[in-house]
């Protein structure tokens, strides 16, 4: 999909830092995990961008940042070049009509006690103003079918529909303020394999339908490269590297890219013997004490005494065309190479 | 395994393979009425061979692994028929206290999710020690001595340092290498992965199966891996059985079923997943739901889904057709199936 050049969410420097403490009468602040730490990007009308990251990167903490849900410590999150994040009131709550949000557990993200028109239809209830209540029955009516579900079964309960139908209900209610941009947080990772493609298949359509853009959160690389237009990988709280999804996964420069993508198993069992791994050490460290510099040059192959010192700014490195945030990055294929 | 199986059991005697499923039946009695969640799943791992069991929630392919373990919750649970021979015994048929000792000896398991399945309140290293102790009397001190070998051949390091501590003090990744240091404990013979890294990172799940791989290698264990993962598959897996409401759809060796699958909801399955190693164009997407198992269609379960259906479809419940000595589908029209398949 051709996404046109305007951007509509602006995201600079945006850091937060949730603090330690201890002490129970008396809290002292012992340190700060830092969840964000600095991350910049921007976001064009009707395109996807995909954000992959080990758990604990900072993806979902990112996702509440953008949603106003937590306020950042530092930087700027504009929509429309308003800042969301010093937003208050009247004003907040118009933003927030904007930019909707899909959960990933479609089993915990539902209120049981509420029939699916409930659901739906509560973002009404607070903006009251989007639709006039006499309408929003039917309203409601047909965002289910706009979603591929039977409208006649706006009365049942949660409970009464299995995963893929429930994670459509979720896109249902993200779709009822008419926003702009829909923030999906592992959307499909709660679903089995023949339903995701349902799923995914219904995000694109409706994208391609209303101009949506999409902050598309995932682990699985797979799922991001079909749906993103670019993809941005983070680690420990960073963006590392950061470009159109052919960039990212068949020229990455970062070796954290590297080794993410070398470890996504192919389906297909043809030259698995030969095919190359980058197997890395260990886990993420904390992000209560991330590393001095580059934040990967413990798990990283290339780490040189530079990595120590200077923290890589996240840039077009020589050789390439999209930014990436390492000191020694260079290009290689590591999906296609067997 | 101790003597009193190896009079039971005999080594290498009884010609079939080391693990034989045949014909198992198993069903949950709800008060919604009968769940049938295995009808009739028949396969074979031999020492050394990975089989990867595929299917999506509610196949039956964790129930068919429990079953195999003796931990099915009985009731609610109920074997109706069939057998399950290890080293061509009857496992059905002997009596708990040698069911008992065959478990963490001759098959032992591991499960998804490591931190519901160890035990909050107790060290790990006591946790594998239990093991030893448990199966084999051994003193505590030396029982210990163990786990920490096993806590190093898993590769967690200063396993030394970290024995004492709990579950929740560790990362995913490593909890998850606990519970396959605990499965190794007494070299089994058949190893039984349950979704061993759907839980994990893809950088970790790489880790993962590698130490699964390599585990394999030194002891020549069978390895049967349950997941719904098709890329997890086709890296490691011998030969594959694709489960579809409680049956085995189709058995094939790794790189016929990738190359040319003969039943239309692995077809499907192949289709519908996206590609990190190219980008695709919209995705298949297999219509409908997996089906209720307290009310299954009639005829094939894959029926309502499947864009190759006749009339006799819904009627007649296709049986596993022979395509080749290793290969089989349950699909009556397979011949097309594969056909549309060659390039």
């Amino acid at each position: 999909m051709k996404a046109n050049t305007e951007s509509i969410l602006e995201v600079r420097d945006l850091v937060k830092h949730f603090p330690l403490t201890q002490g129970i009468v008396v809290k002292r602040q012992i340190g700060a995990i830092k969840a964000v730490d600095g991350v910049s990007f921007d976001l064009h009308r009707g395109e996807t961008l995909g954000i992959v990251g080990e758990s604990g990167c900072g993806k979902s903490t990112l996702a509440k940042l953008l949603m106003a849900l937590e306020r950042p410590t530092s930087g700027s999150v504009r929509i429309h070049g308003r800042d969301i994040a010093t937003a208050r009131g009247g004003e907040l709550k118009r933003m927030r009509r904007n930019i909707q949000m899909v959960m990933q557990d479609p089993y915990t993200s539902l209120n049981p006690r509420m029939t699916v028109g409930d659901i739906v239809g509560e973002p009404f209830e607070i903006h009251t103003d989007v639709v006039p209540k006499g309408g929003r029955r039917r309203r409601v009516q047909e965002l289910l079918e706009v979603v591929g579900l039977n409208p006649d079964h706006i009365n049942r309960y949660p409970h009464q529909f299995s995963g893929g139908q429930r994670q459509r209900i979720g896109i249902a209610r993200g779709l009822a303020l008419q926003p702009e941009i829909i923030i999906c947080d592992e959307p499909v990772s709660a679903l089995d394999v023949s339903i995701q493609a349902q799923v995914m298949n219904l995000l694109e359509r409706l994208q391609n339908e209303f101009n949506l853009a999409y902050i598309f959160i995932a682990h699985d690389l797979s799922v991001v490269r079909h749906i993103s237009d670019r993809v941005a990988v983070m680690y420990l709280g960073k963006i590392v590297e950061l470009g159109r999804d052919a960039e990212i996964y068949e020229s990455p420069t970062h070796p954290y890219t590297q080794a993410l993508l070398s470890a996504v198993p192919v389906p297909d069992p043809e030259g698995r013997e030969t095919r190359q791994r980058i197997i890395l050490q260990g886990d993420p460290p904390s992000p209560a004490n991330p590393p001095s510099g580059c934040h990967f040059r413990t798990r990283c192959w290339k780490a040189q005494d530079i990595c120590a010192e200077q923290t890589p700014a996240l840039e077009a490195r020589p050789g390439s065309d999209h930014p990436s945030a390492c000191h020694f990055a260079e290009v290689r294929d590591v999906v296609n190479a067997q | 395994m101790t003597e009193v199986l190896s009079e039971q059991v005999g080594r290498g005697s009884h010609g079939g393979a080391l693990l034989e499923v045949d014909n198992l039946h198993v069903e949950f009695r709800t008060r919604a009425g009968v769940a049938k969640a295995v009808n009739g799943v028949t396969y074979s791992v031999d020492a050394g061979e990975t089989l990867a069991v595929l299917g999506e929630s509610g196949s039956g392919k964790s129930v068919t692994a429990q079953t195999i373990m003796g931990i099915l919750d009985m009731p609610p649970g109920k074997i109706t028929g069939g057998e399950i021979r290890f080293r061509g015994v009857d496992l059905l048929k002997l009596p708990e206290d040698q069911r008992r000792r065959i478990r963490g000896e001759g098959i032992s398991m591991v499960f998804q999710d490591a931190l519901s399945a160890l035990n909050p309140v107790f060290p790990v290293g006591w946790q594998i020690a239990e093991m030893f102790r448990m199966h084999r009397g051994t003193s505590r001190a030396e029982a210990k001595k163990k786990a920490i070998e096993l806590m190093d051949r898993v590769r967690i390091p200063a396993a030394k340092d970290r024995v004492n501590d709990f579950p929740h003090q560790f990362s995913g990744g490593m909890r998850q290498r606990i519970m396959i240091a605990m499965a190794i404990a007494l070299d089994p013979e058949i190893l039984i992965a349950d979704e061993p890294t759907t839980a994990l990172d893809v950088t970790v799940q790489a880790q993962i199966m590698g130490l699964l791989a390599e585990l394999q290698r030194d002891s020549n264990m069978g390895l049967i891996l349950i997941t719904h993962d098709l890329g997890v598959v086709a890296d490691v897996a011998d030969k594959i059985a694709v489960m579809y409401g409680g049956r085995i759809v189709e058995n094939a060796p790794v790189h016929d079923l990738y190359k040319n699958p003969a039943h239309p909801y692995s077809k499907g399955l192949l289709e519908s997943i996206p590609r990190v190693d190219h980008k695709g164009q919209e995705l298949y997407a297999i219509k409908g739901l997996p089906p209720n198992l307290l009310e299954m269609p009639t005829g094939c379960a894959f029926h309502p889904r499947c864009p190759y259906r006749r009339d006799n479809c819904v009627t007649d419940v296709p049986p596993l057709y022979t395509i080749s000595g290793t290969r089989g589908s349950a699909c009556h029209y397979w011949r097309e199936v594969i056909d549309e398949g060659e390039h």
